[in-house]
């Protein structure tokens, strides 16, 4: 095994060849630590590594590297969200100090949804530098124990940097190049959108093993599992980058209404079932988004229990 | 050139609600050409003003005058024997017209009776789009003569972000994702590979980040040119 480059969890699961399976958690829209301790109890020891989201859908939450320090209060380890939106580089190195000081070990480099979605929409976005170059100053901090401007850090923030990669936008014959671009710029494992289009992503995965891109990053498919079929509908009209195939809409609206969040997960798990041999995958990064109570019920069911400890 | 759209007559009669004598005073630049605020404009808001001050029964006394470039002192300076004759002077010109005028008539008080939006050009009859942000280090033809810093609603220097579809951004589906088209141009041109690689983080030190910007050209300082 190479020699680790953050010493975290989730790096570890993957760099022993185990199938990783992270979650996601949604600060709140407060300082509700009882609540996120609540959310949060579901996920524990059902995950390699939670993503703690930075103001995801650009609408104000508690900050992600409060929520990720409270996460590993809790016993869980987080996966440090950090979007271009709302921060200059100075801001960004500067957290991703705190976040090391505060124990945090990943990071997920993120653009970051457009303001205009959230429920700030007037206010100001930053994007000094956008997500590949976010990647490329988190490995220069942590490999060459630099800032940005080539200062020395005093102890380097030693981070297993992760970035997302969203196969259904487009130019979808651009999105294997941009992949190569992230793995180039230092990213260490890739979570994707959620998926829904299994044969698009099929062809995404073969075109990324054709370039050998497997091999120089662990790709994390994204999976959420569907409550209804209003949220397919919903999800695919307005949530940017989505691509819901009629297909599984009919699936759910196949079932009476009180039977579709388990046609939903049974659709996930399907998923899992196909991701664990596919050629590519590392894991599989499960965003049961405001469902974290049913994590427990998905990871036995889909047969990840327990998670390894490394 | 600088594209600039009209306040709302509503906007305007409130600015100079307690003034009656006023001067209207358009440019024959950047806002004559984008029909905003040229000789016919001027004639158009100071007529409805007229109007709206009669069925409100208020008085109103309203000269016009169209200088040929308010971003000039020479020409600011040929309405200097009649500027403080009025209660209130009201530019149609972008937002450097107002500032030169208020910074040459210190007595006076101006009020600007457009909004500047951006630098761009017409793409059709009536219809003007952002092309320059005017960030200080043009870089366009890395991004096949496009510019993501302007025209990107995230100025990614490494898109597309994953919120592209269809060729339009994630904020609007009216909106054109330019790195959709910065992409296809490179793939038509078999240059994929300018678009790929890291670049460094830009220096925003020339764009407004560096504070108000100041160009100096010695030669015609000096007077040689």
């Amino acid at each position: 095994m190479t020699e680790l480059k953050s010493g975290s969890n989730l790096e570890k699961v993957l760099a022993a060849g185990h199938f990783a399976f992270t979650g996601e958690c949604g600060p709140p829209k407060g300082a509700n630590v009882e609540h996120l301790k609540e959310k949060l109890s579901h996920l524990k020891g059902n995950v390699d590594a939670v993503n703690m989201t930075d103001n995801q859908t650009a609408v104000v939450r508690m900050s992600s590297i409060a929520g990720s320090a409270l996460m590993i209060e809790e016993g869980l380890e987080p996966n440090f969200q950090m979007v271009c939106r709302d921060r200059n580089r100075l801001a960004m190195m500067s957290d991703i100090l705190g976040a090391y000081a505060l124990g945090i070990r990943n990071m997920l480099c993120l653009s970051g949804d457009h303001q205009t979605f959230g429920n700030h929409p007037d206010a100001k976005n930053v994007h000094d530098i956008d997500s590949m170059q976010l990647i490329a100053m988190v490995k220069k901090m942590r490999d060459e124990g630099k800032f940005l401007n080539d200062e020395d850090i005093d102890v380097p923030p030693k981070m297993f940097i992760g970035a997302a990669a969203n196969p259904f936008a487009d130019p979808y014959e651009y999105r294997v190049y941009r992949l190569a671009n992230k793995i180039e710029a230092g990213a260490d494992f890739i979570q994707t959108q959620c998926i829904f289009n299994m044969e698009k992503f099929r062809d995404f995965m073969k075109k990324t093993v054709d370039m050998g891109l497997h091999e120089k990053c662990y790709i994390l498919a994204g999976v959420t599992p569907m409550k209804n079929a209003g949220m397919a509908n919903f999800m695919s009209k307005f949530v940017p980058g989505m691509d819901i195939p009629d297909s599984l809409i009919k699936r759910l609206k196949g079932v009476d209404k009180k039977d579709q969040a388990e046609e939903g997960i049974k659709f996930a798990l399907e998923q899992v079932e196909e991701f664990k041999e596919m050629e590519g995958v590392a894991g599989v990064h499960m965003m049961a988004i405001e469902w974290e109570h049913m994590v427990p019920e998905i990871a036995k069911r889909a047969n990840v229990l327990p998670r390894p400890v490394v | 050139m600088i594209v600039a759209d009209r306040k709302s007559l509503d906007e305007i009669l409130a600015m100079v609600e307690g003034d009656k004598k006023i001067l209207l005073v358009g440019c024959k630049g950047c806002v004559t050409v984008c029909n905003t605020g040229g000789l016919k404009e001027v004639e158009i808001l100071a007529s409805s003003m007229k109007i709206a001050r009669k069925k409100a029964g208020k008085e109103i006394d309203i000269d016009t005058h169209v200088l040929e470039r308010q971003c000039d002192r020479e020409y600011v300076e040929q309405i200097s024997e009649t500027v403080n004759d009025y209660d209130a002077v009201i530019s149609m010109a972008c937002g450097v017209g107002p500032q030169f005028l208020s910074e040459a008539y210190k007595e006076q008080k101006f009020y600007p009776a457009v909004n500047t939006t951006f630098f761009g050009g017409a793409t059709e009859h009536g219809v003007w789009e952002e092309r320059c942000a005017g960030c200080g280090t043009c870089g366009i033809h890395n991004f096949g003569g496009l510019c993501p810093i302007a025209r990107c609603a995230k100025s990614l220097l490494h898109g597309p972000c994953g919120g592209s579809s269809n060729g339009n951004c994630e904020i609007n589906k009216d909106t054109e994702c330019i790195w959709d088209s910065i992409v296809r141009k490179k793939m038509e041109q078999g240059q994929l590979e300018d678009l790929l690689g890291v670049k460094g983080a830009k220096s925003w030190k020339t764009a407004r980040d560096g504070g108000p910007r100041r160009s100096i050209r010695e030669e015609l300082v000096q007077g040689n040119i």
